[in-house]
């Protein structure tokens, strides 16, 4: 007799962030989080608006790079290498670490050439065209774009395009990737093919998902945390981790009074 | 219990009957409707009119020889101004091939590179340079490449000297239709590229400036468009000539030159029919090429996607 049941050994880690704090110029965002992400294992990060929990996912691939002002201490190693190290190169971490965007971005190009993109300027020297029929059939898109692979990424509809955006980051052969609410501008349809991707994926890839939508976080997420924010002194925000947990320990016997309340709907 | 709608408005939606009324604000809303049909129709009125009377004067004077010939001395019959096409199109190319890598560079500078204390100035200072009159662009372009030429004894006047006035006149043209399609593309594109490991370069010659082409070319069309209907700076660069440009050997190209804005000028005060006729004719050619212009790179730019 045999069933699967979670098992809840510790795995290989993926990321460890310890003691991370976000400022934009003077005003601290995120105090402290230490968290650690676990390979091959879906990620979810749940809390209120403003929580910080996007930034600090867009930690992970150095995207807040690019925003002036901002400013990280603390250490986020991944595989043994602190990212924000000044020796690190940002391009060499993102072309190792995808990510998916709230709002579905297809570059306005052919749907062939939005997935050759990252590929090409990573000078990807294999088949191309077989890349990129793989990474449509990883997304479960390939079916329904094969015959119209030289139209535009942008006549798809808006799940489509998300799954166009999803093959586009596995096309790069990621190690992990990052999703920032990637069903929030999904119908529900929609938000359920990509979930079901998001659950085949995982095989092959850690992920780290950000979402509003806690059945989402439950569906989806092996492991939660929870983000709360909390009015600074100088009238700003600041978000900190709460807790952080197996899914099912998250939602069904939280620790935390306030991560009770959240995951009940009683705040948020 | 909450507070109820005032009793009034209530029963004057329901009761009210649905047909249309005469009250003010219908009237007032028709006759603004009826002011800015009519302002539309006076603006259309200056142009229909410039564009037709150029073409009807010009098209009956315009035959093959115009195209094929110099232009005559007064007095005689026939001849044409196909020196001043050529002068025309050597000279807009010049400006072209000087303004549009340094205005497009200039504005990806702007969007993508530079921080906005600079940014403001350099904006300032294109809207400064886009309300400058021609002819300073063409005493500019006099005091530095004609006096050089004159100081190298190679010459004087020159289509070189006419290009750089041209150019001077559409780079801001270009810069600023550049700079505004850049800003245009949103700020998720730039990000989705990011994030796949592109670098700067990768980001906006892959991404950016192709989203961004579209305008620019319109930008640049415009640009061309102006360019190649300026008179006032040719005047002081190239003046004009009776003769073919001559390309080859280089000593000879810097030469007066004509152009079709400046043989217009030239031919439309003078007393004589026939002067008078074949600037019409340069007029309507101008038209066409700007008119050519404007589609063929709208076509190209649908050939590509």
């Amino acid at each position: 007799m045999s069933f699967s049941i979670t098992t809840t050994e510790p795995q290989e880690t993926v990321f460890s962030a310890n003691d991370v704090k976000v400022y934009y110029g003077k005003f601290l965002a995120l105090k402290g989080i230490s968290i650690d992400i676990f390979k091959n294992s879906v990620t979810a990060f749940i809390g209120p608006s403003g929580c910080g929990k996007s930034t600090l996912l867009r930690c992970f691939n150095r995207l807040n790079d690019l925003i002036e002002n901002f400013h990280l201490e603390g250490k986020i190693v991944y595989h043994h290498q602190n990212l924000y190290d000044p020796q690190v190169d940002p391009v060499e971490v993102r072309r190792r670490i995808g990510m998916v965007f709230q709002k579905p971005n297809p570059f306005p190009k052919s749907i062939y050439d939005n997935v050759a993109f990252g590929a090409r300027i990573n000078g990807y020297k294999g088949d191309m065209d077989e890349l990129v029929e793989k990474s449509l059939r990883s997304a479960a898109l390939w079916d329904e774009v094969k015959d119209k692979l030289k139209e535009s990424g942008l006549a798809l509809s808006g799940g489509q395009q998300q799954r166009l955006c999803i093959a586009r980051a596995i096309a790069v052969q990621p190690d992990a990737i990052l999703m920032d609410e990637p069903c929030s501008a999904l119908d529900p349809i929609s938000t359920l093919r990509v979930e079901e991707l998001i659950h085949q994926l995982k095989e092959r890839y850690s992920i780290i998902i950000v979402t509003h939508n806690m059945q989402q976080a439950s569906r989806v997420a092996d492991m939660t945390a929870f983000f709360n924010v909390e009015p600074t002194d100088k009238g700003g925000r600041m978000g900190y981790l709460v807790e952080y947990d197996r899914t099912e320990v998250i939602f069904q016997t939280p620790k935390q009074q306030a991560t009770q309340e959240y995951v009940s709907g009683r705040f948020g | 219990m909450p507070e109820s709608i005032p009793e009034t408005a209530n029963s004057t939606l329901t009761s009210g009957n649905l047909h249309r009324s005469l009250s003010p604000r219908t009237l007032f809303n028709e006759v603004m409707t009826a002011l800015a049909f009519l302002c539309g129709a006076l603006a259309l009125i200056p142009l229909l009119a410039v564009l037709s009377y150029v073409a009807i004067q010009g098209f009956s004077s315009l035959n093959f020889s115009v195209f094929t010939e110099l232009p005559p001395p007064p007095m005689s019959q026939g001849g044409g101004f196909g020196n001043a096409i050529a002068g025309t199109l050597i000279m807009v190319g010049i400006a072209a091939a000087i303004a549009v890598p340094v205005g497009v560079l200039a504005a990806i500078y702007l969007t993508e590179f530079s921080d906005p204390h600079t940014v403001r100035w350099i904006r300032f200072a294109t809207n400064v340079l886009s309300g400058v009159p021609s002819i300073i662009a063409g005493v500019f372009a006099y005091g530095i490449v004609v006096l050089t030429f004159v100081g190298l004894k190679w010459g004087s006047y020159s289509p070189i000297a006419g290009g750089v006035a041209l150019a001077v006149l559409m780079l801001p043209i270009i810069v600023r239709t550049t700079d505004e399609s850049l800003q245009l593309v949103p700020s998720e594109m730039r990000q989705a590229a990011v994030g796949l490991g592109a670098t700067k370069f990768q980001t906006v010659w892959g991404v950016v400036l192709p989203a961004a082409l579209p305008a620019i070319v319109t930008g640049t069309t415009l640009a061309v468009a102006r360019a190649s209907g300026e008179t006032a700076p040719l005047i002081f660069t190239a003046l004009f000539s009776p003769f073919w440009p001559q390309i080859w050997p280089p000593q000879q190209f810097i030469a007066p030159t004509a152009s079709l804005a400046v043989l217009v000028y030239n031919f439309a005060i003078v007393p004589f029919k026939n002067q008078q006729q074949l600037a019409w004719a340069a007029s309507l050619i101008l038209v066409l090429m700007v008119l050519l212009t404007s589609i063929i790179s709208r076509w190209a730019i649908r050939q590509r996607s």
